[in-house]
């Protein structure tokens, strides 16, 4: 089972990662958003997996998962989103501005275009 | 309490002045002349004390934390330099009345003056060694205003730049090595750090610490081979350089080495290094003073000659010697400020300081020309004035010191060459402007000053007399209250006297005056030899310097930092790689201890379904619609994961998350390019697949090492204390509105903060609307479904509800406000989407930004409340309440501060959402419905 999570953390951390090396805002914000989702699983396993025993104190309850990175993980969730809206805004605000949805530099191309 | 007044007068002194204008002069000079006179009477009434050898005190904590008290003393060191610098200082204020024009602000000038002043009396007052390097650094602040007072002159400017970088760069140096001074004695208190001399001077880092203090000294003091910001500070207003250049700035870096004389001076290196940077400067500057035809730059370089000379007399191994240096410093102060207000009075009243054009100037200024010549002569050293007694002490200590054994003979010759061009300098600044013919083409016709400038003069001028010919009654026993403090051993019994009978030093004296005059005599030749070499401009090379620095810094920063943010993530993730990579090496093997748990079919399908689409997201991207589909996916799946996992919480939360993200990214979407073009090199991908591979690859042996390891946690202190502490049996959101409520608060304001940023990014965004989809189709005109709307509008009160619910059960069952606030949002965007922006925003008619910053205000009040019951920030206090029908419920505080996460959450992601959705309409942001909006 361990093996089989960190294999999909692994796998969605890797697609994240060339996605966000694309050169297109649309793509990178893509993702940075895949990638964060391989970073809060990731965050989340360091408090081991468990198996129905969700952090609720009760009087039944034998064993609990570890409420600290689950409530890490929460606020992550939220501020990921937050920096997914803000980046997606951005790229189209760049767009709308200058006329490209490049996420490099236009300073390279003029001086390119000049020599 | 005198002690902190004597600096705090001057420094409400620098405001006085700002009260006057310039056209009540008198007033304005008098008023900003009160503080600091008031300063020097609380000075001279301690005079007797210091004399007697107390040395008064004064400690209060500042920033104990780095040792930095606001600590003060006033031994005779003190009270040597506080005389030079209140008394001269009042005596410029007197003079830069009269030679300011009217179109210069006096008010700022006066201020500027001050400020400076108090930054003097601060380090020579300083009873510690941070402290004294606070003043220290305002010194160079303040000087740069004041030679830069002329803004509107270039080389103003320049020159004040070129100080400040140069002295500001020695004030750094300064203080590392005082911190390293700090760390040798182990406190910054002075009187402690003279007191172990012997502690530093065997450690290992006296050298560095030595070089760094005398590189500060040295910098202020204009010594070779930092000489050079001096004669371009001449930029500055007279009054300003004879304040400067005579008692102050550049005698604060003698100060210094005279301040840590007792606990730096007494090595070899100390020997060396201060003797000979003096020495080789007097000479140097003494030469290019004979050479310059402006007036203050002759007595520009001058003053880095003799500054030259008390530097080398600080250096030598004589105890004699410091003192003939601190006399030194009392007669330079004097006839040298004379001279600068000489200099300042003839460009005054002939409007040239140009020795080749002034001529027979004591026709015109007879009362100017006496008194010039007086504090001339005692620059040059002639005998019964003061310049002659400390020159005579140079002398003769000079001849018996140990320093570069068999060629020892060396010093006394080039401290006599150095006396010799003192000589023929001084003479040429008399004989070519006050004698002579009459000049006639002056750009004014030259008159007497009036009276109160003259009498600054003839003050100095006078004391110029007085010290030469009663030594003993006038300043003996200074000297020797400053000396007990700069010498740690018995001091030397002082014998100050004109006439010491024939011996080798008055020789000396005479071979210099006798020379000296020689030498004045043909200096034509001497001209004519130095046009010879290339003419230097240290300005010119100082800016030519700075720029190339600029040049070469701009060029690498490019070459890092070139604009394409794809090159800086290949940065990262090399660095990434490199750091785990290498931390990963170090583990014996990957899988660690712990028993791994078995696999089931539901987990290998799920599995199997979250790596396709993640694949599937990266492999499609250039078709964006298909990509962001399977995102939706892998969210979802995601989701799932938590919810297999044991964390209800966070599978609501990735779930309601997962429909906003998904709901943002295809409006975005509708104004971007439908698809990505192809313009990726093939080497470009394999370079970002290999990349990415070995990324993952690390990721997966991280997590699975780690996943196989033991756990240790801290979170058994709040499964234990959620119920007793916290008052909720939800323990995750416990830690999320009481444990660490703190983060959570940050947190919510992050999201308003980056709600609101996207609300102005959207403000005024001109974006093209495109009316068909990239496959040519036109979008459909049926922009609101029967079904869909019929459904959302049944389905709000109902969301709201469970909302409401999930809120309200948070605080023991899975929910609270992250997720009540997410499925509010999620259940009103439904309603735009149905019924289109239009419709919503009608019935909708509240603004979300108050929501969000409301959320974030309920919030903040509630950690505050608790201060009001004595409790730390974001206490929570909990208790049970019956309520009739309902039964016994529980109440916290924490719920308060629940209902601000909660408010936050639905205003921000409402107003990222719905802005972005009215971009689609007619009702697009605009500067009109900006101001309707707010």
């Amino acid at each position: 089972m361990e093996a089989l999570f960190s294999t999909v953390t692994g796998f969605l951390a890797a697609s994240g990662l060339y996605l966000a090396l694309r050169g297109r805002t649309f793509p990178v914000v893509v993702g940075l958003t895949l990638l964060s989702y391989a970073v809060n699983l990731f965050l989340f396993s360091t408090g081991g997996l468990t198996t129905n025993g969700a952090a609720v104190v009760g009087d039944d309850a034998t064993r609990y998962a570890d409420p600290l990175p689950q409530a890490l993980v929460l606020t992550a969730i939220v501020i990921g989103f937050a920096m997914t809206a803000f980046s997606v805004i951005l790229a189209m605000r760049v767009r709308g501005d200058l006329g490209s949805d490049q996420v490099n530099d236009q300073r390279e191309e003029s001086k390119e275009e000049k020599s | 309490m005198a002690l902190p007044l004597i600096v705090l007068l001057p420094l409400l002194g620098s405001l006085v002045p700002l009260l006057g204008n310039n056209r009540q002069r008198n007033i304005l000079t008098g008023m900003t002349a009160l503080l600091p006179a008031i300063a020097l009477g609380l000075v001279l009434i301690h005079v007797p004390d210091v004399l007697a050898g107390d040395v008064p005190r004064f400690a209060m904590h500042w920033v104990p934390q780095l040792g930095l008290d606001f600590a003060l003393r006033l031994d005779g060191l003190s009270l040597l330099f506080l005389l030079l610098i209140l008394g001269i200082g009042l005596l410029i204020i007197l003079y830069a009345r009269y030679y300011l024009s009217a179109e210069d602000s006096m008010p700022r000038f006066y201020s500027y003056m001050m400020l400076f002043m108090t930054s003097m009396i601060g380090i020579v007052m300083a009873d510690n060694l941070l402290l004294l390097w606070v003043f220290w650094e305002l010194t160079s602040l303040s000087s740069f205003l004041l030679i830069g007072y002329w803004y509107h002159q270039s080389e103003a400017r320049r020159g004040a730049r070129m100080a400040l970088t140069v002295t500001g760069m020695g004030g750094l140096a300064l203080l590392a090595g005082f911190l390293l001074i700090g760390d040798i004695v182990g406190t910054f208190d002075l009187q402690t750090v003279l007191d172990s001399r012997d502690l530093i001077l065997a450690d290992p880092r006296y050298l560095p610490a030595l070089l760094l203090v005398l590189l500060g000294a040295f910098t202020k003091s204009a010594q070779f081979p930092f000489h050079f910001w001096l004669p371009h500070a001449m930029a500055a207003p007279t009054p300003v350089s004879a304040f400067l250049h005579s008692a102050t700035m550049v005698k604060a870096g003698v100060f210094l080495l005279a301040r840590m004389h007792p606990a730096l001076a007494g090595s070899q290196l100390w020997l060396y290094i201060v003797t000979l940077t003096g020495l080789v400067t007097m000479i140097y500057a003494a030469y290019f003073a004979l050479l310059k035809y402006d007036l203050k730059g002759v007595l520009a370089f001058s003053t880095v000659s003799h500054l030259g000379l008390i530097t080398m007399l600080f250096g030598l191994d004589s105890k004699l010697a410091v003192v003939a240096g601190l006399f030194h410093i009392i007669n330079h102060a004097t006839f040298k400020a004379a001279l600068f207000m000489s200099a300042g009075i003839i460009d005054h009243e002939s409007g040239t300081r140009d020795i080749r054009k002034l001529s027979g100037l004591r026709h015109y200024m007879p009362v100017t020309a006496g008194l010039a010549l007086l504090a001339a002569a005692s620059m040059a050293g002639v005998p019964l004035l003061n310049g002659f007694l400390s020159k005579e002490m140079m002398l003769t200590e000079t001849l018996d010191t140990g320093i570069l054994g068999g060629l020892a003979w060396l010093i006394p010759v080039l401290a006599t060459i150095g006396s010799l061009l003192s000589v023929a300098y001084s003479l040429r600044y008399v004989r070519n402007v006050f004698f002579g013919p009459k000049a006639e083409d002056l750009p004014q016709t030259p008159h007497e000053a009036p009276f109160f400038m003259r009498l600054p003069m003839m003050v100095l001028v006078a004391l110029c007399i007085v010290i030469g010919l009663l030594p003993a009654l006038s300043v003996t026993g200074l000297l020797d209250a400053a000396a007990q403090v700069t010498l740690l051993s018995p001091r030397p019994e002082l014998h100050l006297a004109i006439w010491h009978g024939f011996n080798l030093p008055l020789l000396m004296s005479a071979v210099a005056l006798a020379g000296g005059i020689g030498l004045y005599c043909v200096r034509r030749k001497l001209f004519s030899f130095h046009r010879q070499f290339p003419q230097r401009n240290a300005l010119m090379n100082f800016e030519f310097n700075v720029r190339r620095v600029q040049t070469w810094t701009q060029t690498t920063i490019d070459r890092l930092e070139n604009g394409s943010l794809q090159r800086y993530m290949l940065w990262l993730i090399v660095a990434v790689l490199f750091l785990t990579g290498s931390g990963l090496l170090d583990l014996t093997q990957l899988t660690g201890s712990e028993p791994t748990q078995p696999l089931d079919g539901l987990l290998i399908v799920g599995g199997v379904i979250t790596i396709l689409a993640g694949l599937g997201t990266a492999v499609l991207h250039r078709r964006r619609l298909v990509s962001l589909v399977m995102l939706s996916v892998v969210g979802l799946m995601v989701s799932l994961a938590f919810a297999r996992f044991s964390a209800p919480d966070l599978a609501l939360t990735q779930l309601a998350v997962e429909v906003v993200t998904v709901i943002l990214l295809m409006l975005a979407l509708f104004f971007l390019p439908q698809r990505t073009p192809k313009e990726s090199t093939g080497a470009r991908i394999v370079r970002d697949v290999l990349l990415a591979a070995g990324f993952g690859g690390i990721v997966t042996s991280l997590n699975y090492a780690l996943l196989t390891r033991p756990l240790d946690s801290i979170s058994g202190f709040f499964l234990d204390n959620s119920v007793s502490g916290g008052g909720g049996h939800n323990v995750v959101n416990v830690i999320l509105v009481d444990f660490r409520g703190f983060d959570t608060l940050g947190e919510i304001t992050v999201l308003c903060i980056a709600a609101i940023g996207i609300f102005k990014l959207l403000n005024r965004l001109r974006l093209f609307m495109p009316s068909s989809d990239s496959e040519g189709r036109p979008w459909s005109k049926d922009l609101h479904p029967m079904l869909l709307g019929t459904v959302s509008q049944t389905l709000l009160p109902l969301a709201l509800l469970v909302s409401v619910f999930i809120f309200l059960r948070g605080h023991n069952e899975p929910g609270g406000g992250f997720i009540a606030g997410l499925v509010t949002a999620v259940a009103l965007i439904l309603l735009y989407i149905a019924r289109g922006v239009d419709w919503a925003q009608a019935r909708l008619s509240f603004h979300y930004q108050p929501i969000a910053v409301s959320g974030v205000t309920i919030a903040t009040f509630t950690g505050l409340g608790s201060w009001l019951f004595g409790h730390n920030f974001l206490t929570s206090a909990f208790g049970h309440f019956a309520i009739p029908y309902i039964g016994e419920i529980e109440l916290a505080t924490a719920m308060l501060f629940d209902l601000g996460v909660y408010l936050t959450v639905v205003g921000a992601t409402l107003m990222i959402l719905a802005n972005l959705g009215k971009l689609t309409t007619p009702h697009r942001p605009s500067k009109e419905n900006d101001k309707e909006a707010l």
